[in-house]
């Protein structure tokens, strides 16, 4: 055995011999590939799932890069709620550019727009990472030691579930002050995490069965270790997508909250905030500035199902593709 | 209703409660009885096990499907979902400890250092997602307190020592990319590499096909001599039985029925039940000939009969056999302990029927 010079995949064996037949000389050794690769594979040839993915990765790279490249940062921009209503939207850059035309006055809405991408998306993504954290510990530690732990867990989370979330979230951001986006976003956590729970307990509830558990068990392992080193990663298909479908959750749920006003302050530009802003433009005949914001709601959150679609059957290990 | 085994009915001599006195005994299962509690009723799985392991030594645990030797293994391990099992009562004394007393912690440290398995299912009891070195060392850093790169190079070691070829490429694979046999032999290296004083295996070859099986069983037979660990095999099979172990404790309804010498048991039968196994192995000299099989079903277990619980079956129950239950007693002038009403005075006649048909078995006459 010495370096392997080519590697190569080969689908059936028919295409072996025919390689075979075409290079005599070759030395073959035959590998599988293992689950990572495979799910790669089945997600590069997901054509939704890739245009999905670029799509919202696209849409990332714009929240992030695009206001520094924007002629003005953030911070010249006036308060949505101040803006002065005098039948044009409120304009700042003085020349025409795609998302608006020029006016002496207050406001641009390509900067109102991908500083709005950015902030959302910064919110939702947080919103994700922190109540996926928190539903798998809790859904995890549920599933795995079962009984009376089990029960009182996942009867905190249907009491929770069981009550409107859109109006939980209004409760909490009118006790908490609603304000800041760091706010709104731990909110969002707190109320975030019930659907991952009981997916990860169901999940959890399943593996624990697995004859490598017994195995780990016997092998002195300590039950923590058990839950999120042994079995987390078997359970992490079925999460990474719940999460990725839920930071389009996040987008549509923050875009409500401050659309209705309790959400971030008014003059951060979400994409809820635009387009709450947007209302008074809108009977004037001023349709981009409602129309912009509300566009790239609706590529982000297209972006990620689709992306989210192609994950569930990339990562599903009984798919063939 | 708890009930302590009375100090005959154990036979060793040893003592009834507390540590074992003779120091060469490793493993001392004293009356354990584990039950389940579900939806219909208690199933009392193991109820009143007992035998007694030696340092280095073999101990054999044969039996049909469901007759508890499972559940006597995932006991000492205490391995059970508890509830809805139940370890009613009993003693489990290793290496001077009760196992049944320990606190988790100390659970974890006996286990995998001090106790090792191997378990039925290679398939499924890798985990899909760590290569086997990570899995193997991974006992070995908790046990052993080495380092990482010490831990794969033992790792390493071990699995070369059951005989997997080229062990530096392996420990780098999954499980996925292995074969039944190889996964076995991982988990023998598994089990090997903290130098355990006990290794339960737990029907080791049952899931693998017959000429791995053999590989499988010679490799532990030749780890176990040369570890110098004891081994507590369980399995249905009684050819493997007859080929690994020294001692053997025949199993039936939550019971021991019989336990000795395995030349003993198997050539020497004591107990209608073990007798009845060994008539129903197909064999060369009963060709052409209708299988012997031992009438009846286990008894279910939600309404165990009175008496003896293999009664029913046994073609030399009487009266007796149904009202009360034997005892497991040493045989007088034999090795073994038999639990039947056979073995004592008043039957001898019965006795005399039973010893015929055991001995024209045995040495395969047609009756």
């Amino acid at each position: 055995m010495g370096e392997i010079e080519q590697a190569r995949i080969v689908e059936t064996p028919a295409d072996l011999e025919e390689l075979l037949a075409a290079h005599p000389d070759y030395d073959v050794q035959l590998e599988s590939l293992n689950q990572r690769q495979l799910a790669w594979r089945r997600f590069k040839r997901h054509r939704m799932a890739l245009i999905g993915s670029s799509l919202f990765l696209s849409m990332v790279v714009i929240g992030i890069v695009g206001p520094f490249l924007l002629p003005f940062d953030r911070s010249a921009l006036v308060p949505v709620d101040q803006i002065v209503q005098n039948g044009r939207p409120p304009m700042l850059y003085p020349y025409f550019h795609p998302f608006g035309e020029t006016q002496q006055l207050q406001y641009d809405v390509l900067t109102l727009v991908v500083n709005g991408i950015g902030l959302s998306l910064l919110i939702s993504v947080g919103a994700t990472v922190i109540s996926t954290i928190i539903g798998t510990i809790v859904g995890g530690v549920a599933g795995y030691f079962g009984g009376w732990l089990d029960t009182i867990l996942m009867r905190i989370v249907d009491a929770l579930l069981a009550m409107p979330l859109i109006y939980l979230i209004l409760v909490f951001s009118e006790f908490l002050g609603g304000g800041s986006w760091l706010t709104v976003m731990i909110i969002f956590a707190l109320l975030g995490w019930l659907q991952t729970a009981r997916l990860v307990r169901s999940v959890m509830l399943s593996l624990r069965g697995e004859d490598y558990v017994d195995a780990a068990r016997v092998a002195g392992v300590s039950e923590m270790r058990i839950i999120f080193r042994h079995l987390l990663p078997n359970a992490l298909s079925p999460i990474i997508v719940a999460a990725t479908l839920s930071i389009a959750a996040f987008i549509t749920a923050e875009a409500f909250v401050s659309f209705v006003g309790y959400g971030i302050d008014p003059a951060t530009p979400t994409l809820g905030n635009i387009l709450s802003g947007a209302q008074q433009a809108i009977g004037s005949g001023n349709w981009w500035w409602a129309v912009f914001p509300g566009v790239a709601i609706v590529l982000i959150v297209l972006g990620i199902n689709f992306m989210g679609d192609g994950l569930q059957d990339a990562l599903d290990p009984r798919a063939k593709i | 209703m708890k009930q302590k085994p009375d100090p005959t009915e154990h036979g060793t001599g040893l003592p009834v409660s507390g540590p074992p006195t003779d120091p060469d005994v490793l493993l001392d299962v004293r009356g354990l009885r584990t039950y389940f509690h579900v939806m219909d009723g208690t199933v009392r799985a193991v109820d009143g096990v007992d035998f007694s392991l030696k340092r280095g030594q073999t101990l054999g645990i044969v039996g049909e499907s469901g007759c508890g030797k499972s559940v006597t293994a995932l006991t000492i391990m205490q391995l059970l979902d508890i509830p809805p099992g139940e370890i009613v009562d009993g003693e489990i004394w290793f290496d001077g400890r009760d196992l049944l007393t320990l606190r988790p912690e100390e659970l974890g440290r006996v286990r995998g250092a001090d106790i090792a398995m191997i378990f039925q299912e290679p398939m499924t009891s890798l985990n899909p997602v760590f290569t086997i070195g990570d899995q193997i060392s991974e006992a070995i850093i908790l046990h052993q307190h080495v380092g990482k790169k010490e831990a794969m190079a033992r790792a390493i070691d071990s699995l070369k020592a059951v005989g997997i070829p080229a062990p530096e490429r392996r420990v780098k694979q999954y499980p996925h990319e292995m074969s039944g046999g190889i996964r076995q032999r991982v988990m023998i290296a598994m089990a090997l590499s903290c130098h355990p004083k006990l290794i339960i295996a737990d029907e080791p070859t049952t899931a693998l096909d017959v000429t791995i099986q053999a590989q499988i069983l010679e490799l532990i037979k030749k780890i176990q001599v040369d570890s110098g660990a004891a081994l507590l095999l369980i399995t249905h099979d009684l050819a493997v039985v007859a080929e690994t172990v020294q001692n053997v404790a025949v199993m039936y309804a939550g019971r021991v029925v019989e336990a000795g010498p395995v030349e003993d048991v198997l050539l020497r039968p004591q107990h209608p039940y073990t007798l009845g196994l060994l008539s129903s192995i197909p064999a060369l000299h009963k060709r052409g000939r209708q299988l012997d099989v031992i009438k009846g079903v286990v008894p279910n277990p939600f309404r165990m009969p009175p008496g003896c619980k293999f009664g029913p079956r046994c073609p030399y129950a009487w009266d007796k056999c149904r009202q009360s239950e034997p005892e497991l007693v040493a045989i007088p002038g034999r090795a073994v302990k038999s639990r039947c009403f056979l073995h004592e005075l008043d039957a001898a006649t019965r006795r005399a029927e039973f010893d015929r048909v055991a001995v024209a078995t045995v040495s395969g006459e047609t009756r």
